[in-house]
């Protein structure tokens, strides 16, 4: 019977790295929001894919290929950090075109391509769990101190130099929390799917409660909430999890005109 | 240093690609209020980012007293779009007591950024430099986009400071400088 198929151990593995993933990427997504970086969620995860995917060509593990794509892209990214967007839109382009004709061009490289772009989260082990719950206990006991520093820093430029504060440590972390982020959602939930959940959860939250740590419980929220009726529709209707996914959050998506539109209402 | 000074600028020439302003010199004691006027693009922001160390020194030298603690207050700070973060939240950030603020703070406190003007984003961010714990805190045209009773609040948070506060204001308003300042220092 269906509705057995979400207690079968199979989909244990899945199912919680997917909602560790679904809260980590929420969250990390609302930083990147504050810090007008939402783009380089879709940028790095597109570098990565293609890494991954020139892993499975090359015979070498797909994560470490991915790791390393992801950290070159940020590492480019942070040679010139004041241009932005359009760094961001180049990765895209090179991301998504490298993993494609990789994809193309090898014979595991085609379904890998498949897998790393569009999702495929019922086929990962236990390597994927064991990474999801390090981020997320790693993002948990620091974000507190990592909030304040990224706040400060966006709010005020050049406080840490100014005091002789060392800025680069908050620098590193995020940059390694968004990476690792990035990685595991490519390699487990997919590529655009991994960007749907970093960029729809804050876009929603910032909007409809007021206060910095409100607006991220929100997002987090909203993010696991639409992961677990993807992941439940998908199994009992037999239906494709990461676009799935893609298409839950966008109905999330809506919430924000109709705050709007109810906000306008109440006004008048 | 003399053991008043927090901070003494000896002929510094600073910029960005090449230097900008300088080359100026001056000190600035506990407590005390100092103006920097001049034309556009005599450097007087420049001046203040050297400090900080957002913009590149190329002569000259900048010396700091050990327990100097800088907030520095930018010429029009961009006001995020969509960031529910609340006026509340960002004084904590610098550890500011609202206590210590003006009356017009406590319409702001509550207030999450996405819902404010210009004008009020920037009083806020003044404010929170000015009640902070720092003790030397750089404004850089502080009155840009205030109306006439925000210019009014502002002056009295200056006028009421902690006497071992100093301020280093940028302003094009030579009138406001002159009621607030010790000394004006003219860039040209």
């Amino acid at each position: 019977m269906k509705e057995f198929i979400l207690f079968d151990p199979l989909f244990r593995v899945p199912f919680i790295t997917g909602l560790c993933l679904a809260a980590v990427l929420s969250l990390i997504g609302g930083f990147l929001k504050m810090r007008d970086e939402w783009l380089s969620a879709l940028g790095i995860s597109q570098v990565s894919a293609a890494g991954a995917v020139a892993g499975v060509a090359l015979g070498v593990p797909s994560v470490l290929t991915a790791v390393g794509a992801a950290v070159a892209a940020a590492f480019i990214k942070d040679i010139n950090p004041k241009s932005g967007n359009s760094h961001y839109a180049m990765m895209i382009i090179f991301g998504w075109s490298a993993a494609i004709m990789l994809a193309a061009n090898t014979h595991h490289g085609e379904v890998a391509g498949e897998t790393f772009l569009r999702g495929q989260l019922y086929f990962i082990h236990e390597g994927h769990l064991v990474g999801a719950i390090i981020l997320i206990i790693f993002t948990l006991a620091i974000i507190k101190w990592l909030s304040r520093r990224l706040l400060i820093e966006r709010f005020f430029p050049d406080y840490f130099s100014a005091n002789n504060i060392p800025s680069f440590s908050h620098r590193i972390i995020f940059a390694v929390l968004v990476v690792f982020s990035v990685v595991l959602g490519t390699v487990s939930i997919g590529a655009f799917p991994s960007f749907a959940m970093f960029f729809v959860p804050p876009w929603v939250g910032f909007v409809i409660v007021e206060g910095w740590k409100k607006s991220l419980a929100v997002s987090v929220l909203i993010g696991c909430t639409a992961y677990l009726i993807s992941f439940v529709t998908a199994v009992l209707a037999d239906q494709p999890f990461g676009p799935l996914l893609m298409l839950v959050l966008f109905l999330f998506s809506m919430i924000r005109p109709l705050f709007y539109l109810v906000k306008n209402v109440w006004k008048t | 240093m003399k053991s008043a000074e927090l901070i003494r600028v000896e002929n510094l020439r600073a910029g960005y690609t090449g230097p900008v302003t300088g080359p100026v010199s001056f000190t600035v004691e506990e407590g005390h209020i100092i103006g920097l006027g001049g034309p556009n693009g005599s450097g007087k922001s420049t001046l203040l980012r050297a400090i900080t160390g957002a913009a590149r020194v190329f002569s000259g030298d900048i010396k700091k007293a050990p327990h100097t603690l800088i907030t520095h207050h930018w010429q029009r700070p961009e006001l995020p779009p969509e960031l529910a973060l609340l006026g509340r939240e960002l004084f904590s950030l610098l550890g500011a007591d609202p206590d210590k603020s003006s009356e017009r703070i406590d319409s702001l406190l509550n207030m999450p950024l996405n819902r404010m003007s210009g004008g009020q984003f920037q009083f806020l961010q003044t404010a929170a430099c000015l009640a902070g714990p720092a003790n030397l805190v750089l404004l850089d045209e502080p009155t840009n986009n205030l109306d006439a009773n925000a210019i009014g609040e502002l002056s009295r948070l200056l006028d009421n400071h902690d006497s071992h506060r100093s301020v280093i204001v940028v302003s094009h308003e030579k009138p406001f400088l002159e009621k607030h300042c010790e000394r004006i220092i003219e860039l040209s």
